[in-house]
């Protein structure tokens, strides 16, 4: 019963937010209503007896990612005014369309394929969790998912070398610059060590030498 | 189960508190104070300076870097948790997995350091 | 069904696994040196390199006659030969790769050390791929993969055309990486499982007539939409129309060395596991899922084709090509028969060979950089140097499907199998297809035998080296064409099928 009721509470409040965050004008404010999204999300894996993803989700999803976006966006500029216009006519219908259908699909795919229950199997707490669930999980990803656990490892440390060569080539490489257009035999100014090469400030990252946050301009 | 709930039913209790009683205070706020405005009024409050120019300002790219490395190590602590509760009963192999995790992602935060990523030059 | 927690260890059975320890110890301790001696060149980092691939290719070379079980580590690794022939496949582009980057990175001054350890876990997702037998793994390698090849496309950073590849590559990417795990997810609520073999288990239940009804699934619907789901996250990858919007782009602003890696190490590794996914899992469901593939298969002829005819770049025009490929290799995948696979993982083989050294000839024409890349630039480029302009012929020829290359071999092959299927209608259009393809294919050569040349100079700067991580393909090239027989009496056997021929009754 309490499951019940926070669901129609909480799958509304999800729902309603998701719609906001697509058609928010403000990047920020797409943002935020992620953020409801993700902890409406979070609140439903609680009460489906999942204690831990709902940890996992507010700490990274609505904590850490949210704050990478917040930082994207506040790079990017917030008032920025993306172009709404279309490229392709009728697109925004086709696009409607599709995604109704598509809904459509996946709820009589479920409904035909497992069907859809207004209660569920069994107890989650007595049947996954055995009482516990954070040690429930780890049973099972340090036991018969411990391969996909370690290779995980391998795809975040890839994602670390990436934001290592993003980072560095902040420091005094230059701006962009099309190979084409540079003089043949010319080699490239390598990188100095220590960046002494100076930074051009139009062209060196977003905001190569914009001073700290909330300068006064 | 319904006792797992009623052990969130206080925080529930303590949510509602809380944001009934900012409710009430902003809302008794604007129903007592004298509402007179003039131009000065309405301006951004700026630590006694002039405002200048909007609210919102770019962020510097270098904040951009240390968000990043900290999703990747926050994902790495997320798995840190479930294996701290269950290391002891999983035993030995468990450990291992855990070492192995650790040293690859500790070899990119050694090469971040080597690559003064992770100085504020 | 037994609680998850209950289930043991499974035991570490690492030896299926040893290419990818390799490579993925290799990439580590590149990026340890990387780290920890600063000044050293690249060329000591690319020899590393190399010898890693190798020893990766020595690892799996050795897997060839495993005799342990058939599925280890859990279910997740599967040790069969399918696994090794498409890692040896992957392993030799790789290599090729590796001479191809240390000679554009060298000259154009752009070397960075994350270079080769990114090469190397891309390379060690790309054989992940081919043997995982779990829907996670795939998951898993196919991000590591796209992850450490989104960086290499975006690597010459201060091209625009390299950023903006690398942006449309990812958002695209990233895309169909939401679709493959909202496909991986209903495959698990649809059987309850992700292991391949375990959902082609679970689904065989559903449709066989003579179970009671409603034990596990009342129906494969939902299992149909994950597989479309699936098939459009591996569809983005291998580019198949019209998925294949970042190809033309990505492949064009990349450095021509990464063009030449991703163009044949993705293919093949995406297609590895398209066809051990599709085989295996929904193998239940081919009757389903053959109808929509054989439409994928025309309209990715039809479409890389005719717009490869329009390009004047020939980076762009290889691009389209390799769309065009796509589908010649799908048409395999539809036939659903064993022999399709077999036909597809000899068309893979020969076009990854083909397709890595006529991006390293183009690299090689480009001199330094990316220049020298529209058509105009190729003109006499027989007659200015023999070796490249020779070497690029025969390639072409093959992708055109001109005997006696392996590249016609290759679509004979696969034209059966989808003949035999009772597709003919299919075969019409790719034959079509190839007609049309032919014309692009054999336009460059015309410009490279018959027209003056503008410039009388070679294109400098060839090494031993580049010299044989090109010569070597043009060589296996004709090799195959006229013996094929070589590879064929390998793939002849039910051992080369995905986990020895599991779901074809054999």
């Amino acid at each position: 019963m309490p499951q019940l009721v926070l669901f129609w509470i909480l799958a509304p409040i999800s729902i309603v937010a998701a719609f906001g965050m697509v058609l928010a004008r403000n990047a920020v404010h797409s943002a935020l209503f992620l953020i409801v999204t993700f902890f409406s999300l979070a609140v439903a894996f609680l009460a489906l007896g999942s204690p831990f993803l709902f940890v996992v989700q507010i700490i990274v999803y609505a904590g850490a990612i949210m704050v990478l976006f917040l930082f994207v966006i506040m790079l990017l500029g917030v008032d920025r005014e993306e172009s709404m216009r279309e490229r392709i006519a009728g697109q925004r219908w086709m696009a409607l369309l599709l995604g109704l259908g598509l809904l459509a699909e996946v709820t009589a795919a479920v409904r035909l394929g497992i069907g859809i229950r207004t209660r569920a199997a069994g107890d989650f707490n007595v049947l996954v969790n055995h009482g516990d669930n954070v040690r429930a999980l780890a049973g099972v990803l340090f036991n018969g998912y411990f391969l996909p656990f370690e290779v995980t490892s391998v795809l975040l440390i890839v994602a670390a070398v990436g934001v290592i060569l993003h980072a560095r080539r902040r420091h005094g490489d230059g701006g962009p610059l099309d190979r084409a257009d540079a003089p043949p035999g010319e080699p490239l100014p390598l990188e100095e060590p220590g960046g002494s090469t100076p930074v051009d400030p139009e062209s060196a990252g977003v905001s190569g030498a914009a001073g700290p946050v909330g300068a006064a301009r | 189960m319904e006792s797992y709930f009623q052990s969130y039913g206080v925080l529930l209790g303590l949510l509602v508190a809380g944001v009934g009683l900012v409710a009430v205070a902003f809302v008794a706020a604007r129903v007592i104070a004298p509402h007179r405005p003039s131009p000065s009024k309405l301006t951004t409050y700026e630590c006694g300076m002039d405002p200048v120019g909007e609210g919102w300002s770019q962020t510097q790219i270098r904040y951009y870097i240390y968000a990043f490395l900290f999703v990747i190590f926050d994902v790495e602590s997320v798995f840190l948790f479930p294996w701290a509760t269950a290391f002891v009963r999983l035993g030995m192999q468990a450990v291992v997995e855990m070492v192995v995790f650790v040293v690859i992602l500790a070899v990119g935060l050694l090469y971040a350091y080597r690559k003064k990523v992770l100085q504020w030059a | 069904m037994i609680p998850a927690a209950t289930l043991p260890h499974p035991p570490l059975v690492f030896g299926p696994l040893s290419p990818e320890l390799v490579l993925v110890g290799a990439g580590l301790l590149v990026m340890l040196i990387d780290a920890l001696r600063p000044g050293n060149t690249g060329r000591f980092l690319a020899s590393l390199t190399f010898a890693g691939i190798v020893a990766a290719g020595i690892a799996a070379a050795l897997l060839w006659n495993w005799h342990g079980p058939t599925l280890v580590l859990g279910g997740m690794i599967a040790a069969d030969r399918y696994s090794v022939f498409f890692r040896l496949v992957i392993l030799v582009v790789a290599a090729i790769a590796v001479v191809l980057s240390q000679h554009y990175l060298e000259r154009s001054g752009e070397y960075r050390g994350e270079y080769y350890a990114l090469l190397l876990f891309a390379t060690a997702g790309m054989t992940l791929i081919t043997a995982s037998a779990d829907l996670i793994m795939v998951f898993l390698a196919l991000e590591i993969l796209s992850l450490s090849l989104y960086l290499m496309t975006g690597f010459s950073f201060r091209r625009l055309a390299s950023a903006e590849a690398a942006m449309k590559y990812f958002l695209l990417g990233a895309f169909s990486s939401a679709f493959f795990l909202f496909g991986l997810a209903l495959a698990y609520g649809a059987t309850g499982t992700t292991n391949l073999a375990g959902i082609a288990t679970r689904l065989l239940f559903t449709l066989a007539p003579t179970q009671p009804r409603g034990v596990l699934l009342p129906s494969p619907a939902l299992a149909l939409v994950a597989a479309a789901f699936l098939g459009i996250g591996f569809a983005f990858k291998v580019s198949v129309v019209p998925f294949h919007m970042w190809t033309p782009d990505a492949y064009q602003g990349a450095p021509t060395p990464v063009t030449a890696f991703m163009s044949a190490g993705t293919k093949v590794a995406a297609f590895a596991a398209f066809l051990r996914v599709y085989t295996v899992a929904f193998g239940p469901l081919t009757n389903d899922w053959r109808p929509i593939l054989v439409v994928l298969a025309a309209l990715t002829m039809v479409v890389g084709s005719v717009l490869a005819i329009a390009q004047r770049d020939v980076k762009r025009m290889l691009a389209y090509s390799s769309v065009a490929h796509a589908g010649f290799i799908l048409t395999a995948v539809a036939a659903g028969t064993a022999e399709g696979v077999r036909d597809a993982m000899f068309y893979l083989a020969v076009y990854a060979v083909t397709i890595v050294a006529a991006f390293g000839i183009v690299m090689l024409v480009s001199v330094r950089g990316e220049r020298n890349l529209s058509l105009d630039d190729y003109r006499g480029l027989a007659r200015r140097s023999p070796f490249l302009g020779g070497g690029l012929a025969v390639l072409l020829l093959s992708m055109a499907g001109i005997p006696p290359t392996s590249g016609f071999v290759a679509k004979v092959a696969v034209f059966s199998a989808a003949v035999r299927a009772g597709f003919w209608p299919l075969v019409l259009v790719a034959v079509l297809a190839s007609v049309v393809a032919a014309f692009f294919y054999l336009r460059l050569i015309v410009v490279m035998y018959m027209r003056e040349p503008e410039v009388a100079a070679a294109p400098a700067g060839e090494t031993v080296l580049t010299r044989l991580a090109v010569g070597l393909p043009v060589a296996a090239t004709v090799l195959l064409g006229v013996l094929p027989g070589v590879l064929f009496d390998v793939l002849a056997h039910p051992s080369v099928l995905p986990l020895g021929g599991f779901g074809f009754g054999l």
